[in-house]
């Protein structure tokens, strides 16, 4: 087996053991705590917000007005609309700002 | 409710439910898997092991890294803690939805968390918010259709990666932010959605200028999470009593 090979062996490893470790850490808990609980609701948009921010902050106009169009359509629309929306939006505003 | 009142749809329709929820995901990473398998080429990579990169890893993001990192010819033990440490946010995933598939058998579990990706893990959030039971079928309709699509797609790119055209101005490079924030988006009933978000995309900024990529989105996240465990429980909507909270009065 190549080296890459067993790179890429570790590698999912480790991811596997990130995605496991979060509930087996978890599980020894009889009781979640209040806080803990408050923490855990609070992930899903603390994280997902992570992966937006500095993408926005290294952008231009186009990507500007591509998200601030999806946004809108997120408050009324499903996810697919929003993405099609935004993905249509930055794709012709590219053409006039580069 | 009952564990029967689960297996009140037919299995193939939970599990048909779950693959159409996945189509924006298809069509949002669909771009990303052809891209890593030309640039897994491009960086020296076989087809058949950037197939198997996508098949053993699956997550996007720590993919590209890791390829990145190949082509600089890295010590071996620093690109699996590059990738080790871009997929550190599902460690935060796996805790939050232990509690919803804690009933399934064992072996279930287990190749439920091999699968658990950014939109798994909201397509399973959601599900549960809506009040249903996240059911097995229904969770690997919504997981197999993603990581079928992404191996796939993965070794098509590698094949004909060098055929891909002007990506800029197709928009690709810039149509996973739009997606994830339309993730952030879906979350926003949730209680103190706002200053978590806000909290969040400063520290992750901050993060990106003063530590680097990837450590921002663990750091990023942590801020978040601890604005929401710092402040008292009653503002998270936990420890009242059920049916008083926000997330009952969601649909």
């Amino acid at each position: 087996m190549s080296t890459t090979l067993w790179i890429t062996v570790a590698a999912a490893i480790a991811t596997y053991l990130t995605r496991v470790g979060g509930h087996l850490v978890l599980s020894r808990f009889e009781r979640i705590h209040p806080r803990v609980e408050a923490g855990l609701n609070a992930v899903p948009a603390a994280v997902l917000t992570t992966l937006v921010a500095p993408a926005v902050l290294g952008a231009g106009p186009a990507e500007w007005i591509a998200l601030i169009v999806a946004a809108l359509v997120a408050l009324r629309g499903n996810l697919l609309s929003m993405f099609l929306a935004g993905a249509a939006v930055l794709i012709v505003a590219r053409q006039f700002m580069g | 409710m009952s564990a029967q009142a689960i297996s009140e749809r037919p299995a193939s329709s939970e599990f048909w439910r779950g693959a159409r929820l996945a189509i924006p995901v298809m069509v949002a990473s669909g771009p990303f898997a052809m891209l890593f398998g030309a640039l897994a080429v491009d960086n020296g990579f076989s087809v058949f092991e950037a197939f198997f990169m996508s098949a053993a890893v699956f997550g996007g993001a720590s993919q590209m890294v890791g390829i990145e990192l190949f082509g600089h010819h890295v010590a071996p033990w620093l690109i699996v803690l590059s990738i080790f440490a871009v997929n550190f946010r599902h460690m935060l995933y796996s805790a939050a939805i232990g509690r919803q598939l804690a009933h399934w058998p064992l072996a279930q579990q287990a190749a439920a968390y091999f699968l658990l990706t950014d939109p798994q893990y909201a397509f399973a959030e959601s599900e549960a918010l809506g009040g249903r039971k996240v059911g097995f079928v229904w969770y690997m309709g919504a997981a197999l259709a993603v990581y079928v699509s992404w191996v796939i797609l993965t070794t098509l790119g590698a094949f004909f990666g060098q055929f891909i055209p002007d990506t800029g101005a197709l928009g690709i490079d810039f149509l996973l932010p739009i997606y994830f924030l339309g993730l952030v988006m879906d979350f926003r009933k949730r209680p103190l959605w706002l200053p978590i978000v806000a909290v969040s995309a400063v520290a992750s900024i901050l993060a990106y200028k003063l530590v680097g990529s990837p450590w921002h989105v663990s750091l990023g996240a942590l801020a978040g999470v601890a604005l929401a465990v710092i402040l008292p429980p009653h503002h998270s909507g936990v420890g009242i009593e059920p049916g008083e909270t926000e997330i009952e009065k969601l649909p």
